[in-house]
């Protein structure tokens, strides 16, 4: 049952389920589209999320509950049979058990649910995984929908493109870490993150992203119009590399030269529901061909 | 230019915000009490969205270069010009050579420094708002340091009148305890109703980690009603799917110190948020200091409006007081 809830008195935020599902985030990004569509004046903005959504808007131009009311009509209105969804696939390397995120990871063991282990360890095991290669193995096996951007600029929130039962969960930290590397790569709950920046964080550590995410003096090609990278709707395929690899791309980035492998995609959602796999498949030899 | 002899504790630069970027994970930056924000730049003639400076706790050195009107409105930290006082919320003269400086703080936390013209700095995302995290906006994206030479900008429409005033009705009055106002909603719904209760029946004291980001709050443990964590979640009974959090948004991670998001906060995350400070009440929150109380109080969502509309009120009155002098100006 969908919640509609005054947050103050500029903003609505909409709870169309408690849990995570692709279908719930396909659902919030079609209504908060067709609002967007819809110019709706006193809006100022419009954050899709993972199972919910927010708008900021001026209640002198707006009445908070003219706008719910917009809303629910537009929740009754919005399907899923015919919305598409254009956005990019993107190769994102990752250097798995990189020194940087270990380092950070050691310094915070006490805040950890298993201070023995390390948090690749930790997660393999409590997902069943015979190894860490395994669990690898299945992060960079089906590419992650960016079902979500936020927290600091330009994090995403990515979503495993694959049936329920192979979904990879993970607690967060018992107590979030006051450090965090730029770049680390997370995960926590049903989400892989990347952190744009440097700053606390209570999702597990597994690697480094190569490339930034978040680049403040936009000298990157793909920077060149926003200062954050992912989109809502992008497809991440994040791809183990080797340090020779990270060292490669650190040197494009440190240059000027680097650019992401994307490729432009149009999906639709239904397909993606019906099945996953074939989608990911389709977008992993899409982007690679 | 104006030179910076001691940056204080913290000061930077400020607008209204970067508004309409948060679906980014960019939060609005910006003044923190805006009402003041907004007195300083009126005083000077400014417009309503000029850079100003945003002054902490402890105020900072400041040597002008040029001659300039300025105003200082906000926390009472008591300002002098060359040593000798001079009054807030009122339109100053200072000349090439004065310095500004400040003294212990009195009432409040935060005092806004406005000159004819605003700082001048790039616009970052249409705003000029520091956002220290990322180092963007303001000057370089971070605080003022000693030696940092401040740009006047040409962003004032018409010249008051140095002396003129804003009247004592005007000017808030700051507190150690202090009621703010909250609507509560968003994922409420995981407190139990004992915790609701407790959440509004105790005062809440302020801790040492009260920022631009937000502030957190030492009281009592709250209580998350028991439930099989839905998928995604996370494990903690805080946890929720991760969401958009509002500005001014309260949360309780782990049921332990509750944590209202202020200008700069994070925009989502995975803890459940229970209410949302009221928008006329976050220039209050701004101005509330580290082991000060906060008792929160629960206002539905007419109230909240209501509350807006005085508000508006008194920010046109202070207009008509500041901009009648000078025979009626032209925006309302």
């Amino acid at each position: 049952m969908t919640r509609y809830e005054y947050g103050g008195d500029e903003f609505i935020f909409v709870e169309l389920a408690e849990a995570m599902s692709l279908e719930t985030n396909f659902k919030a990004m079609a209504i908060t589209k067709a609002l967007r569509e819809k110019k709706v004046s006193g809006i100022l903005d419009i954050c899709p999320s993972n199972a919910s959504y927010m708008i900021r808007f001026n209640p002198d131009l707006i009445h908070p509950d003219d706008l719910i009311s917009k809303l629910k009509e537009l929740e009754q209105d919005v399907t899923l049979e015919n919305f598409e969804i254009t956005a990019r696939a993107v190769d994102v390397p990752i250097l798995f058990e990189d020194p940087w995120t270990h380092e950070a990871l050691m310094r915070f063991r006490d805040r950890h649910q298993d201070p023995t282990s390390t948090d690749i360890e930790y997660v393999a095991h409590t997902n069943g995984f015979q190894s860490k290669e395994d669990l690898i193995k299945s992060i960079t096996d089906a590419p992650y929908l960016v079902s979500m951007i936020g927290f600091v600029p330009g994090l995403p929130w990515c979503y495993q493109m694959v049936p329920n039962e192979k979904q990879i969960e993970a607690p967060k930290y018992v107590r979030p870490r006051t450090y965090t590397p730029e770049r680390a790569f997370g995960f926590g709950g049903s989400f892989a993150v990347i952190y744009p920046v440097q700053g606390a964080g209570g999702y597990q550590l597994f690697g480094t992203a190569a490339a930034p995410i978040f680049e403040k003096e936009q000298r990157l090609h793909d920077f060149k119009e926003s200062m954050t990278f992912p989109r809502q709707g992008d497809v991440f395929r994040y791809r183990s590399i080797s340090m020779e690899e990270y060292e490669d791309i650190r040197k494009q980035v440190e240059n000027g030269e680097f650019r992401y492998l994307t490729k432009d995609i149009t999906f639709k959602p239904k397909d993606v529901l019906e099945n996953p796999n074939a989608f990911s498949e389709s977008v992993i030899r899409r982007l690679y061909a | 230019m104006i030179k910076v002899i001691n940056p204080g504790l913290q000061t930077t630069i400020q607008d209204y915000g970067r508004i309409g970027f948060y679906e980014v994970g960019m939060p609005p930056s910006g003044a923190m009490d805006k009402y003041s924000y907004r007195a300083s730049n009126l005083l000077v003639g400014n417009d309503e969205n000029a850079a100003v400076l945003e002054i902490t706790y402890m105020g900072p050195v400041l040597e002008f270069q040029q001659d300039v009107t300025v105003a200082i409105a906000g926390g009472e930290i008591p300002p002098k010009i060359n040593d000798q006082y001079v009054p807030m919320w009122e339109t100053l003269e200072v000349k090439a050579g004065d310095v500004l400086s400040f003294d212990f703080v009195k009432q409040g936390a935060r005092v806004y420094l406005a000159v004819a013209g605003g700082i001048e700095v790039p616009l970052i995302m249409e705003s000029r708002s520091t956002y220290t995290l990322c180092g963007i906006g303001g000057f370089e994206g971070r605080p003022l340091q000693a030696e940092d030479h401040l740009k006047i900008g040409n962003a004032n429409q018409s010249k008051i009148a140095i002396g003129t005033r804003i009247s004592d009705e005007l000017i808030p009055v700051f507190s150690k305890t202090n009621e703010i106002r909250v609507v509560v909603g968003l994922c409420s719904y995981r407190l139990t109703e004992e915790s609701k209760k407790r959440f509004f029946s105790i005062d809440w004291t302020v801790t040492t980690e009260a920022n631009r980001v937000g502030y957190r709050f030492k009281g009592e443990r709250l209580n998350f009603v028991e439930r099989e964590q839905p998928f995604g979640a996370g494990s903690n009974p805080s946890n929720v799917v991760d969401l958009g959090y509002p500005i001014g948004s309260i949360q309780v991670p782990d049921g332990v110190e509750p944590i209202a998001l202020l200008n700069d906060a994070v925009t989502g995350g995975g803890y459940a948020t229970i209410c949302t400070i009221i928008s006329t009440d976050l220039d209050k929150m701004a101005q509330i200091k580290t082991n000060e109380k906060v008792r929160f109080v629960a206002v539905d969502i007419n109230e909240a409006l209501e509350a807006r509309k005085l508000y508006k009120d008194k920010i046109n009155q202070m207009k008509k007081q500041v901009l009648g002098q000078i025979g009626g100006i032209n925006h309302g």
